[in-house]
Parts: C-alpha cells; sequence; structure tokens
C-alpha cells in the first residue's frame, strides 16, 4: 500500500498513516498504539476481561501504570486508612501489574503521580507516539508532537491484548494563536478562551493541531496544559508540532533513548511537523493580544468570560434551550445575572490537577503567594503533579512560601480534580479551581467550580474573591 | 456480548444538552471493579434527592419510563471524561440504544463496546422522536439496526445511518479483540518493520 507521497501532510496525517498495520474496506483502519498508561480506575475490568478469556498482554513493556485518581494526598498518606473501596482499585493495579508483568510504580513511589505528568517526566511520552489510557486527558501528550487520546475500558483492554485499536481517521482542524500574550495571561487562558470560542463540542470529529507563535513560545509545560483542555473542545487529541523544545525536554530522561539512538530519534521527530501548504478541514486564527485572564461562571467549560466580565443573563439569550441551560448553570452555581465576575467570593482554591500541577504551575501560584496571605475565609490547597515535581518544588523552596502564606501543601494525586476520595467540595463551596472541569457534580456534589489559572486562583486565594491577578 | 437485531422498547425522553459522563454516573460511584451493578447509579445526582429517596420530577423515576430501553436527548451527550461506566450503568439500568442529534467520540465508541446502539438524527427528527417518548408508557419504539430504521409508535419510519463495522459487530455480537486477534501476523510484521525504522521504541 503506498501513500500518495506528493500530497503535503499535516501532523496528524503523518501519524495517522505512519501508525496503519491495516486498512479494512470500510474505512476503518488497524492502528498501531506504542504506548499504553494505566491508573486503579478504568483498568480493572480491563485485566479481568483478558482473564476471563485467557488472554495475555501483547506487549507489557509498552505499559506503564501509576495510581492516580483515588490516592490519598493528605500528609499522612502512608498510614491513612483509605476507603475501603478505594484501596480495592489500588490493590487490584498492583496485583495485576504484578500477574501481567507491568511497570507499576507504587504509591509510596517518588515518580508517582498523574499519569498525564509522570508519562512525559520520565520520559515514556516521546514525539511521533500513538499513547493512549483510560483517561480523556491523555491529550496532554500531544503538546510532544504525539497522537494521544483517551480510551475506555474496551478499548483498554483491545490494546492490552493486541497493541491496537480498530479507528476512523479524525478530521484536520487548527488553532493558530499568534503574537504575544500579555502579562498575567497563561496556556491555561488560552485553553479556555479556545473552548469559550468553539463550544465543548466545537472539535468533535477532530484533531486540533495549535500553531502560531504564542504557541511554539509556550514552555513544554504550558503545551501541556493547552493540549491537556483539548477534549474540553470536544477533540480527544491535541497536537503540538515538536521543535527543539521538545527535544531538549525528552533528551536525558530515565525512558528516552541515549546517545545514537536519541540522534536517530529527533532526526525522525524532525520530519513530523505539517508540510507547507497541508490542508486543513477548519482553521481558526485567534490574536494572542486579545486573550485576557479567563475565568468559568457555568457548568461546561464553555461557560467562561474574561475577568472583567459579568455574570451573562439568560434573557439576552434568544435560543429556548440555551435559555433554560443557562438558567440550571446560574441557579446551580448561585449566581445572578449582572454580578461582576471580581465580587464573587470563594472558600476553596485547589491549583493542581493534570491541567496544571507541574513545577511552572506551582512556581506561577508561589510568585502570587510570596510574601501575602490566604484570605481567612479561605481554605487553599497546592496538590503537586507527582512526587517529582513536588521535590522539585520543594529544592526551590516553593512549598516553604505557599505554606508561609496559609496554603495546605499535599501529596501528588489527581484529588480535587474529581473528588474521587476524601478532598471534595461540600455542598454549595465556591471553588477557584485550577482543573479542567466545572461541570454539576464535578468537584463534590453541589460543589461550584471556577476554572483558571494557577496565578488566577492563587490571587482568589489571598483576596477571597475572584480576582484578576494583573491588578493584584 | 449479546447480539443487536431489532429493540422494541419504551423510549424516555431527557431533553437536556450537553449531559456529560460525571451525570451519567457521578464519580463516587467509579470504585467498583467490576463492569455491572452501576444501573442503581445512573444519573444518580439528578434522579435521587441528597437523604437518597427518589426524586418524582425526574423522568427515570416516573411509573411510565422505568422499563425505558431506549433514551432521547440532547446534542453531545456523553461529553467529559473518558469513563466507560457511562455505557455501563445505562446498560445496567436497562438501555440498549441512545438517540441524540450528537455525541462526545469517546462515549459514543464506548457504546458500541457494550452493546448499546448510539443514533445521531437531526435535532428536527429528535424532536418528533422526544414528542412520542412524551407520551410516557405509550411510547413504543422499534429500531430495526438491520435495515436502519426506526418506527414510531403512529408508524412514521425515520432511517438512520451507522458505521457499517460497528453494525456489522452489534448485528452478530462479536467481540472485537477476538476478531484482530485473527490478524496477529499483520500485526507482528508491522512491528517487526518498525523495530527496524525506529528502534529506540522497542527494548532490545
Amino acid at each position: 500500500m503506498t501513500e500518495p507521497e506528493q500530497k503535503p501532510k499535516t501532523l496528524y496525517d503523518k501519524l495517522w498513516q505512519s501508525h496503519i498495520v491495516e486498512r479494512q474496506d470500510d474505512g476503518n483502519c488497524l492502528i498501531y498504539i506504542d504506548r499504553q498508561i494505566i491508573h486503579e480506575v478504568t483498568s480493572p475490568q480491563a485485566f479481568e476481561g483478558l482473564r476471563q478469556a485467557g488472554r495475555q498482554l501483547a506487549n507489557p513493556e509498552a505499559m506503564l501504570a501509576v495510581p492516580d485518581h483515588n490516592v490519598p494526598t493528605g500528609a499522612d498518606r502512608a498510614t491513612a486508612i483509605n476507603a475501603e473501596d478505594s484501596q480495592i482499585q489500588l490493590d487490584a493495579l498492583t496485583k495485576n501489574c504484578k500477574e501481567f508483568g507491568v511497570e507499576y510504580i507504587p504509591m509510596l513511589d517518588d515518580r508517582q503521580g498523574i499519569v498525564h505528568i509522570v508519562g512525559p517526566e520520565q520520559g515514556f511520552t516521546q514525539p511521533g507516539m500513538t499513547i493512549v489510557c483510560g483517561d480523556s486527558h491523555t491529550s496532554t501528550h500531544g503538546a510532544f508532537g504525539a497522537l494521544a487520546f483517551g480510551i475506555g475500558t474496551s478499548e483498554v483492554e483491545h490494546v492490552m491484548a493486541t497493541q491496537t485499536l480498530i479507528l476512523k481517521p479524525q478530521k484536520n482542524m487548527r488553532i493558530d494563536v499568534d503574537g504575544r500574550l500579555g502579562a498575567g495571561v497563561t496556556a491555561k487562558d488560552i485553553a479556555l478562551a479556545i473552548i469559550g470560542h468553539i463550544g465543548t463540542a466545537g472539535g468533535t470529529g477532530y484533531v486540533i493541531e495549535f500553531t502560531g507563535s504564542a504557541i511554539r513560545d509556550l514552555s513544554m509545560e504550558g503545551r501541556m496544559t493547552l493540549c491537556n483542555m483539548s477534549i474540553e473542545a470536544g477533540a480527544r487529541s491535541g497536537l503540538v508540532a515538536p521543535d527543539q523544545k521538545t527535544f531538549d525536554y525528552v533528551m536525558g530522561r530515565t525512558k528516552s533513548p541515549k546517545g545514537a539512538a536519541f540522534e536517530q530519534a529527533v532526526a525522525y521527530w524532525k520530519s513530523l511537523p505539517s508540510d507547507e501548504g497541508a490542508l486543513y478541514d477548519k482553521e481558526i486564527f485567534l490574536r494572542a493580544k486579545d486573550i485576557a485572564p479567563q475565568v468559568t461562571w457555568g457548568t461546561s467549560p464553555e461557560n467562561v468570560l474574561p475577568i472583567s466580565g459579568v455574570v451573562p443573563d439568560p434573557n439576552d439569550v434568544e435560543n429556548p434551550e440555551r435559555k433554560v441551560a443557562m438558567q440550571r448553570a446560574l441557579d446551580y452555581m448561585g449566581l445572578t445575572a449582572g454580578t461582576k465576575l471580581q465580587d464573587i467570593s470563594i472558600e476553596r482554591v485547589f491549583i493542581g490537577s493534570c491541567t496544571n500541577g507541574r513545577i511552572e504551575d506551582i512556581r506561577a501560584a508561589a510568585a502570587i503567594a510570596r510574601g501575602r496571605t490566604v484570605h481567612s475565609d479561605v481554605a487553599a490547597w497546592v496538590v503537586p503533579g507527582s512526587g517529582l515535581v513536588k521535590l522539585q518544588a520543594e529544592e526551590e523552596g516553593l512549598d516553604q512560601i505557599l505554606i508561609d502564606a496559609g496554603f495546605e501543601w499535599r501529596e501528588p494525586g489527581c484529588s480535587m480534580c474529581l473528588a474521587m476520595n476524601a478532598d471534595k467540595l461540600g455542598p454549595r463551596e465556591r471553588c477557584a479551581s485550577t482543573s479542567n472541569r466545572n461541570f454539576e457534580g464535578r468537584q463534590g456534589p453541589k460543589g461550584r467550580t471556577h476554572l483558571m489559572s494557577p496565578a488566577m486562583a492563587a490571587a482568589a486565594a489571598i483576596t477571597g474573591r475572584l480576582t484578576d491577578v494583573r491588578e493584584l | 456480548m449479546d447480539k443487536f437485531l431489532k429493540l422494541r422498547a419504551i423510549a424516555a425522553p431527557l431533553p437536556m444538552a450537553n449531559i456529560d459522563t460525571d451525570m451519567i454516573i457521578p464519580q463516587q460511584h467509579l470504585k467498583t471493579i467490576k463492569r455491572t451493578g452501576l444501573g442503581q447509579f445512573a444519573f444518580s445526582n439528578i434522579r435521587y434527592h441528597d437523604d437518597g429517596s427518589e426524586r418524582a420530577d425526574f423522568v427515570l423515576n416516573k411509573p411510565a419510563y422505568r422499563q425505558a430501553q431506549i433514551l432521547v436527548t440532547g446534542p453531545n451527550f456523553g461529553c467529559g471524561s473518558s469513563r466507560e461506566h457511562a455505557p455501563w450503568a445505562l446498560k445496567d439500568f436497562g438501555f440498549k440504544c441512545v438517540i441524540a442529534p450528537s455525541f462526545a467520540d469517546i462515549f459514543y465508541g464506548n457504546c458500541f463496546k457494550n452493546g448499546i446502539l448510539p443514533i445521531i438524527l437531526p435535532q428536527e427528527t429528535i424532536d418528533l422522536l422526544l414528542d412520542d417518548a412524551g407520551r410516557g408508557a405509550n411510547a413504543i419504539i422499534t429500531i430495526d439496526l438491520e435495515n436502519q430504521e426506526i418506527t414510531g409508535p403512529d408508524g412514521g419510519k425515520i432511517s438512520f445511518d451507522v458505521d457499517p463495522y460497528r453494525r456489522h459487530c452489534l448485528l452478530n455480537g462479536l467481540d472485537d479483540i477476538g476478531l484482530t486477534l485473527q490478524k496477529k501476523d499483520v500485526i507482528q510484521n508491522y512491528e517487526a518493520k518498525k523495530r527496524l525504522s525506529q528502534p529506540w521504541l522497542f527494548k532490545g
């Protein structure tokens, strides 16, 4: 089977075509999967399926396991009595990895953390790969120019048994952000502004490639934040073309290729960026200077506005279904139309998650916290995305700055991003959160989430209300 | 997996946009290591009061819809988390078919893996089906996957599209892991070539 070589290809076209094992007549393709990361919540049923069918793993070396969703994040995590059902999932992961020969990073290992932070950190994530995980935020790894996407447990099992998936090609979308970001504006604000622009279903059926000078100027951490939230725009995968920044990040990590193999890999990775003249099915152009710090006001990530905005009025909406949805969101959030976003007071702050739990995020929070004090009505948490992020932050003294300001410095895990364990909001508690979803109940039943960047969340912790970090 | 041929069942209307998988199955119910038993928790945050009693106004708590096997709902259904617990919960409740103007990609794929047929139809057609579904226990709809046709309670016909491979798997109740394993040689050939061209991806 030969490809039409002359046609310019996008980064996604190249990733897709280089992983086709077989094309079916019906348009579906058998796609090779280079890497799979697993965690305790979406893997037990897959292992159980293998066991029942008497199947083995196709390639245990292509897998890495780490618990994250359910692990306690308090200082006493080693001895804390975990909820019985949480412990069952952790024990199942330990047992399954041992039985099937999968490399496993246990909870008390320094390398433990959120799957999407651990993969890149360990060099498990590399450009040009296909990477899957039973978690929708697998899109994060697209920051390296890898085709990475979240899958359900049945697909986890399919990859375990066959190292492949049966997939249909997605369409190509390009979102170009040109120019320089203003002070106090971050990758998170770009992500939220994009979602506000195209909506949570805007990227459905597409892979989004982020291009433009504002994207190239982002650090690898920033690119991961951006690709992480592609799924909130409906796209299963986000992509940023690999460049020198990418190669420098990957070089020297535990699982990265070394020496001549690294040089050989880089030569290949340099062939991945989209060709001049490659066609996209959809293109969107944004200017970096138009993006202000963003906060969400409702129960969908597309319910987002610049911090200077006011809570919108359902009466201004023509479409009857949207009017009803907006009113429902305002009722749930306990907000009144017309209220200035900066007048909304908060009781909780969560800085962490696979979106914003990296070292750059902790630095941004500490820079705001330095010499200031958390508002007396606010309980503010910082949950590093991995043990290595935590150690690095402690080496830089960031933990002490945050603790001195009144933040609680915790152990790594998904924590209050999805609130599976004791880390959650109480009913009607309002939280400034650096996580990725503000759905009803996401951070705890009846909890109220406002999504924003780490600097904005830290600023909210200090003032006790949603705050424009540029004016602090 | 059970074969999906023809389904004649009650349709329940849930006309909300952007129903996310957190709403379909909240995180507090994800701590299971089984695929079954989640039906009681489907939509739990909007289906039950804080004390665990049922909310009478929620559609699936109404006597007419307790046996519903078809869900007619709004656009972007199943957005958010990739948790397959969402289709597991729907299936365990009794749903075998979800009809919406659009679905989120991951959820859409997860349905087929569990014998649930997701059908995409234009909003105008959904509006008609929502009307039909509003008739309670009389809202009997027939889904014929073989002929890709829906028959409404009054005999009106609506045709729908579905990916041929996924249709084939549903009609025959096929386990696609078994099918893929039959292609082991092709996969190994691909892998052997890759070991030569991208050796850094493999250990030794």
